[in-house]
């Protein structure tokens, strides 16, 4: 099944995979039946020759009455089982732990019941069902982990909620479904399933210690950079090739001067970036729309400081 | 068989008149039909150049042909809004629609030709103010989905007006032929006579009528959010996003059907003429029609299955949706059956017919998957929807007008194209149209999202064999393009004005048809399906 359905990861799954079996079953056993019997007709009752007889049949109640009967109880089965799953992912176990999810243009936060942040990736425990609790800060986004075959849009100015148990210790993608800007594509993010010893080990961290630091400890600020650079979601604004996407590109920026908003001008250098990271509409570069948002609070002293390293091999 | 057939007495064809007065003050509906056709095959073109200019940047996962995301975006909203708005929507209707329901039915003109001519201006209107949008083009998607479309920085309003405009064209043209149906039919049509373009025309034409104000309210409402700062869909300001979603489904989901039922008339005619046989099922085929637009009025909230609905909402709506798939595989059945027994000849009309039934029952049961609620969950907002949606779009709809094309070509313009070419054409948007869209259902079931200008990478062979397939497609519509265009300038004339052997009445009187279509009006005393009675 895996290779035209993606991997399944969560309880949901396996109900929603029976039913798209089934439509699937069901839909090539008509596609077959019209296609074969059209190419049977095409070829036996091809024109030979100008005075072909032809069959005067106008209608037929009973065989019309059959094949309307046989989709329509098909149909009714199909609906039925579609509905009872769907009753199952829109409710969550009581015991079901909370997280709340803010999706904004173009990133992902997540805050957990502890008062853990994170950004860009979701940490659950595997087994554990979780609840999330969605807003968005700007226009309308959706949440999407195919191998967990659960979607629900997340509006401004209203909750949504969304509920599974993952089954499988793994990093799984999170897409953005519903499209929401410049950024859409790029705004992706990660659901880092651990095994509940090391979900214990992640709880206990301080507060910017995560998967990815864990991972990662011998390696320059650069390099570390590098990684910050598409886990928090610079990506989606900042290219790193010179192209112009929504922000200013990384390439040859530390350095540069920069003509400002206001008329006057500021050579990019290390205070500079970490304002700019933290503040980022203090000093806006001329041209470009207020659309950052702050991550104070989201990325910690150290790991800016990563970045700016990471923007300076950029040349 | 229809007794009206005429004596051939000196006709001068509605073509005669030359010269640029004659054609933008004409009220002749054959000719209002051709100012239709070019308009919207123009549009046609330039939505299907964009395809190509999204699927070529699609080959790769990074951005490499537009030179930012915000490219793309205008791109996927021009492809859309031209391709629904200003080609599909009025497509078939307007085009075919006008040329062919007065002949079909024995009359000499639509009920209100200065009407028709009216909503023809009016549609230029339309197309002059998004031509000029097209100058500052907006990135929100045809679907200008709420707080986006107010927030986004670039030119939504232009772009909507010009929607907005249009919905009056559409308004006009529909009233038009529901008045032209039930008051110029011929002595002798009787209702159950009358051809089956006709009653999807007729289908068709109230859909055009109660739906498309509601749209005209909706964007006229987005356009004072965006004026005035009123506060209807944006939450910010006190709004609903929520409610644009309603309203505008309300809508573009019976809109779908006013898209591809006249398509459903189409197939309905060529298919008895090749296969010398009656239609199978004529009433269930009829009153499917009507059973299709009736709950096409009740569906719309399976767009926003995963929107944050109530649960009985959805399941209502999941219910509703399962209904349409009824009426539809119905008429799929009868044009099937109608082969039985016949003597088929494969003219080029005759393919893109069989390849209609083919590819929309593709399109038809790819749907059931988005009906049942869990399933589309998962699918929802990703590429199967793309390939769904275009397996009915270009599948049902597009065939069924090429196939128009092909059929009443020497009808409608008194010229002959070439037969091979035609058929080679056909061959290879046949085989483009699947090879492009056919892996997108697989995308989709592995999760890829749609409107994604660039993609994680393990989506790269799937996007790259869809791209390699629009190529093909693209040739195949260039150089069917070509083959019905080149006759129009050379001299000639087919040999019969009913080379196919049609019952139908717009192919008693000659090709190109007179100004006045039928010397005297024909009364008609039997079916138009009656081939092969003894």
């Amino acid at each position: 099944m895996s290779t035209w359905i993606p991997e399944s990861a969560s309880n949901l799954a396996a109900s929603v995979d029976n039913i798209t079996l089934f439509v699937t079953i069901i839909s090539i056993f008509f596609f077959v039946l019209i296609s074969a019997v059209l190419v049977g007709f095409s070829i036996k009752y091809r024109r030979k020759s100008e005075d072909q007889e032809t069959a005067y049949i106008t209608h037929n109640p009973i065989i019309e009455t059959i094949w309307t009967i046989i989709p329509t109880i098909l149909l009714m089965v199909i609906f039925a089982w579609g509905w009872i799953a769907f009753k199952e992912l829109r409710n969550p176990p009581a015991e079901a732990i909370e997280v709340n999810v803010v999706a904004k243009q173009w990133l992902w936060e997540f805050e957990y019941f502890t008062g853990k942040k994170s950004l860009n990736e979701l940490f659950v425990q595997q087994n554990k069902p979780v609840r999330l609790i969605m807003r968005s800060d700007d226009v309308i986004h959706s949440f999407f982990v195919p191998q967990f075959r659960v979607k629900q849009d997340i509006l401004p100015g209203n909750y949504t909620q969304l509920w599974f148990t993952p089954t499988k210790v793994g990093t799984f993608d999170l897409l953005c479904a519903e499209y929401c800007g410049s950024g859409h594509s790029k705004m992706l993010a990660k659901v880092n399933v651990l095994s509940p010893e090391s979900f214990v080990r992640w709880e206990k961290g301080d507060e910017f210690e995560d998967g990815a630091v864990m991972t990662a400890t011998n390696i320059s600020p650069a390099e570390r950079g590098k990684d910050l650079y598409s886990q928090r979601g610079c990506l989606a604004c900042h290219s790193i090739d010179g192209k112009e996407v929504i922000g200013p590109t990384f390439k040859n920026l530390y350095g540069k001067m920069e003509n400002l908003e206001d008329g006057s001008s500021v050579q990019v250098d290390e205070n500079y970036l970490r304002e700019s990271i933290y503040e980022p509409q203090a000093k806006m570069v001329k041209g470009y729309p207020p659309n950052m948002p702050s991550f104070k609070g989201i990325l910690s002293e150290e790991e800016v400081t990563a970045l700016i390293e990471y923007i300076k091999t950029l040349k | 068989m229809a007794n009206g057939v005429m004596t051939q007495t000196q006709h001068i064809p509605f073509l005669a008149q030359k010269g640029l007065k004659s054609w933008i003050l004409t009220t002749d509906h054959k000719r209002i039909g051709i100012l239709y056709l070019i308009t919207i095959s123009f549009f046609f073109l330039i939505a299907g150049l964009t395809a190509l200019g999204m699927r070529y940047e699609l080959m790769t996962p990074e951005l490499d042909f537009f030179r930012n995301p915000t490219e793309y975006n205008v791109a996927f909203t021009l492809h859309g809004s031209l391709m629904v708005f200003f080609f599909i929507v009025p497509g078939i209707a307007a085009s075919f629609g006008n040329f062919l329901i007065p002949l079909m039915i024995g009359a000499r003109d639509v009920a209100f030709p200065r009407i028709n001519l009216l909503s023809f201006w009016i549609y230029l209107v339309g197309t002059a103010i998004l031509l000029y949008a097209l100058m500052q083009p907006a990135d929100t998607g045809w679907t200008f989905y709420t707080p986006y479309s107010i927030q986004t920085g670039t030119k939504v309003i232009m772009i909507t007006l010009g929607v907005f405009v249009l919905g009056f064209s559409s308004i006009l043209t529909g009233m038009n032929f529901i008045v032209t149906i039930h008051k110029l039919r011929a002595p002798g049509m009787t209702w159950s006579r009358l051809p089956l373009f006709i009653w999807a025309s007729y289908a068709t034409a109230i859909l055009q009528l109660l739906a498309t104000p509601v749209v005209g309210i909706t964007l006229l409402l987005l356009i004072a959010e965006r004026a005035f700062d009123i506060g209807f869909f944006d939450p910010a300001k006190g709004g609903d996003p929520i409610l644009f979603q309603n309203f505008f489904w309300f809508y573009s989901h019976p809109a779908v059907y006013i898209m591809v039922i006249p398509a459903f008339g189409i197939i309905s005619e060529i298919i008895p003429v090749f296969a010398r046989k009656p239609i199978f099922g004529y009433k269930a085929i009829a009153y499917s029609s009507f059973a299709i637009a009736i709950i096409s009025f009740f569906v719309w909230l399976h767009h926003m299955f995963v929107s944050g609905i109530s649960e009985t909402a959805a399941a209502i709506f999941s219910f509703l949706t399962m209904l349409v798939a009824i009426p539809t595989a119905v008429k799929v059945f009868n044009w099937t059956a109608t082969l039985y027994k016949g003597s088929i000849e494969f003219h080029s009309s005759m393919l893109y017919a069989l390849s209609f039934i083919v590819l929309f029952t593709i399109g038809g049961l790819t749907g059931v998957y988005l009906g049942a609620l869990a399933v589309d969950v998962h699918l929802h907002d990703t590429y199967f929807i793309v390939a769904h949606m275009h397996y009915v779009m270009i599948g049902g709809t597009v065939m069924g007008f090429f196939g128009a094309l092909h059929f009443w070509y020497q009808k409608w313009f008194g010229k002959v194209f070439n037969e091979l070419i035609a058929k080679i054409s056909w061959f290879l948007v046949f085989a483009g149209f699947n090879v492009t869209f056919f892996p997108q259902f697989f995308m989709g079931f592995q999760g890829m999202p749609r409107r994604y200008a660039t993609y994680p990478v393990e989506y790269e062979s799937y996007h790259a064999l869809s791209t390699y397939g629009s190529w093909i497609l693209g040739v195949g519509v260039l150089i069917m393009t070509v083959n019905l265009i080149l006759p129009l300038m050379k001299k000639g004339q087919p040999e019969s004005p009913n080379p196919y052997g049609s019952l139908s009445l717009e192919w008693q009187v000659p090709s190109p048809p007179p100004h006045e279509n039928f010397d005297e009006i024909p009364t008609v005393t039997d079916w138009t399906y009656a081939y092969g009675k003894k």
